[in-house]
């Protein structure tokens, strides 16, 4: 007996170290990820002698990044604004329409070929219209950011508030239950999982339409000052200005992550 | 005159006044002082029309249920058991016929809250609590929610033996806790019939030999009527006063067999004499079908 205990404990103490790493690797791994890239990048420049105009080093850009926070945070205001309202504005808009689409058969058939072909309109060829039509200010980027928000929570939404167990259906057809009742206790919260598997996407596209929105012809937010710094050949700011950018959406993403994780605490049905 | 010949299970129909007590099948005496049958389907004949041809899923089928009483509906799968279930639901209107619960249309009565459902898949909802699902009929409904006497939904669940539940989640409970969620939920609004299509039929046979003597508890408690729809033979027996053996293609009443047993049934009655006949006699009714 003791023998086979004692054989145990090694082969335990095993197992509890392997659970230990996996713990940790799924922690640390990213962030070797991350220095590598690092590394790569200002080996790149040092070997090949990349001009500073060219692309600059990640110190250069990290010391930009810290002396140029004051501008690049004033910049951020504007754009963030801009992507949170295109952001609403999309998807309510969005949920809005889907709602109507699947109440009304004959509403989807004749305006879903429309919103396809509105989405087929790249956003750099859409932004320039909504600029001459709604001036230089903040509605045009705000304006932008939801049409990129619109059609993929249309096209989730309009899916989700459809994919209600049909026996659910009939059970508050049983339960005499009203159309405004079965929308609101059935369909909407089980679209749910469908509503957030856009609202991720449409979080980090949201920013991408204020920037877009930005380019063209305006004053401040960071895709201003990405055309500004283009054009000064200042790469340092540019690059900085992007890593601003690109740590807003994912701030943004991880936001509706954690809104996802206290709204949807049953498992969708297609786990159970 | 009513067309009602095809059953000759069920006494002949007449033109005498109190002929729905005679309907009564089971019932060895015609009780007069119960004025209306629970469940009295006419007639009733089911056709689906699709774009080749149409189906004939039900035809012809005339049976009564009186108030208070538990009939089982038996047959091979697809002879239309779970149609007939759903007609007295309005879930499918009858092609001809007439239904009638408690003397009002399958409609009424479902607005008049008269009818509790079961479904053989528990249909929780995923995000509603324990005690949320047993509450939803409560807050649907719209203007016909005041009007009925309804139930306590702790209560419902301590009579389910699922007290201490509340809070869970339904993906927490396992699928015969779930069912009893369901059963629950379809008795919050004091229906006075209770459908319940294929309820157990998706569980262990464990857990349905326990949840049928539950049901037999919840039955004698609650006074309500239940119709059951089910394929086993066994819970057939077991559970019915009366058992409706159906014939399949096109789904027609077979036989109507009464249960002769003793009230307060056990799972051990089921080892007697008397219910192996009576399982040989319905397994001899199904295999003509």
């Amino acid at each position: 007996m003791a023998s086979i205990v004692e054989s145990a404990l090694p082969d335990d103490n095993a197992i509890v170290l392997a659970r230990r790493w996996k713990h940790w690797r799924s922690r640390v791994m990213p962030l070797v990820g991350i220095f590598t890239l690092i590394f790569v990048w200002w080996a790149l420049i040092r070997v090949f002698n990349v001009k500073p105009f060219v692309a600059p080093t990640p110190f250069v850009v990290a010391e930009t990044l810290y002396l140029k926070s004051g501008v690049l945070l004033q910049n951020l205001v504007p754009t963030a604004t801009e992507a949170f309202f295109g952001f609403l504005l999309g998807n309510m808009t969005a949920t809005v329409v889907a709602t109507v689409f699947v109440h009304k058969r004959i509403v989807q058939e004749s305006f879903f070929p429309i919103a396809v072909l509105f989405n087929s309109i790249p956003v750099v060829a859409q932004a320039p219209i909504l600029v001459l039509l709604l001036g230089n200010g903040i509605e045009p980027k705000v304006a932008i950011s939801a049409m990129i928000c619109f059609f993929p929570t249309l096209v989730n939404m309009v899916r989700g508030l459809g994919a209600v167990n049909p026996q659910a259906l009939e059970l508050m057809h049983v339960l005499s239950a009203s159309k405004w009742e079965v929308f609101t206790k059935l369909r909407l919260q089980s679209s749910l999982p469908y509503l957030f598997s856009s609202l991720k996407i449409t979080a980090s596209t949201s920013v991408i339409g204020a920037i877009v929105g930005e380019w063209i012809g305006s004053q401040f937010g960071l895709g201003a000052l990405i055309i500004q710094a283009t054009f000064n050949f200042d790469s340092a700011l540019l690059y900085a200005t992007v890593a601003v950018g690109s740590c807003f959406s994912v701030s943004f993403f991880l936001f509706i992550i954690f809104l996802e994780r206290m709204c949807i605490r049953w498992q969708p049905a297609s786990h159970a | 005159m009513r067309p009602r010949a095809a059953d000759r299970n069920l006494v002949e129909a007449s033109a005498s006044p109190n002929m729905l007590d005679h309907r009564l099948a089971g019932s060895a005496v015609s009780a007069p002082a119960i004025p209306t049958a629970a469940v009295d389907c006419d007639g009733v004949t089911v056709r689906f029309d699709g774009a080749q041809h149409s189906i004939t899923a039900l035809e012809n089928i005339s049976i009564a249920v009186k108030q208070g009483g538990f009939l089982t509906i038996l047959g091979p799968s697809g002879c239309g058991k779970s149609t007939l279930l759903r007609v007295l639901a309005d879930l499918v209107k009858p092609t001809t016929g007439k239904v009638r619960i408690l003397s009002n249309s399958p409609s009424q009565a479902r607005r008049k809250r008269a009818i509790g459902f079961v479904f053989q898949d528990s249909t929780l909802l995923p995000w509603r609590s324990v005690i949320d699902n047993v509450s939803l009929p409560l807050e649907v409904g719209g203007r016909h929610r005041a009007t009925v006497e309804n139930g306590d939904p702790r209560e419902l669940l301590r009579l389910v033996g699922l007290s201490g539940w509340e809070k869970s989640l339904p993906h927490e409970l396992s699928g015969g806790m779930r069912q009893r969620v369901s059963i629950a939920r379809a008795l919050v609004a004091n229906p006075k019939v209770l459908l319940m299509d294929e309820p157990f039929g998706a569980l262990d046979e464990i857990t349905r030999d326990r949840l049928n003597e539950e049901l037999l508890r919840i039955w004698q408690e609650t006074a309500v009527t239940i119709v059951f729809v089910t394929h086993s033979i066994y819970e057939a027996a077991f559970l019915g006063e009366q058992v409706l053996v159906m014939s399949s293609r096109p789904g027609r009443v077979r036989e109507i067999v009464p249960i002769d047993m003793p009230e307060s049934r056990r799972l051990a009655m089921r080892e007697s004499t008397r219910f192996v006949k009576i399982a040989a006699h319905l397994r001899a009714v199904l295999e003509t079908c």
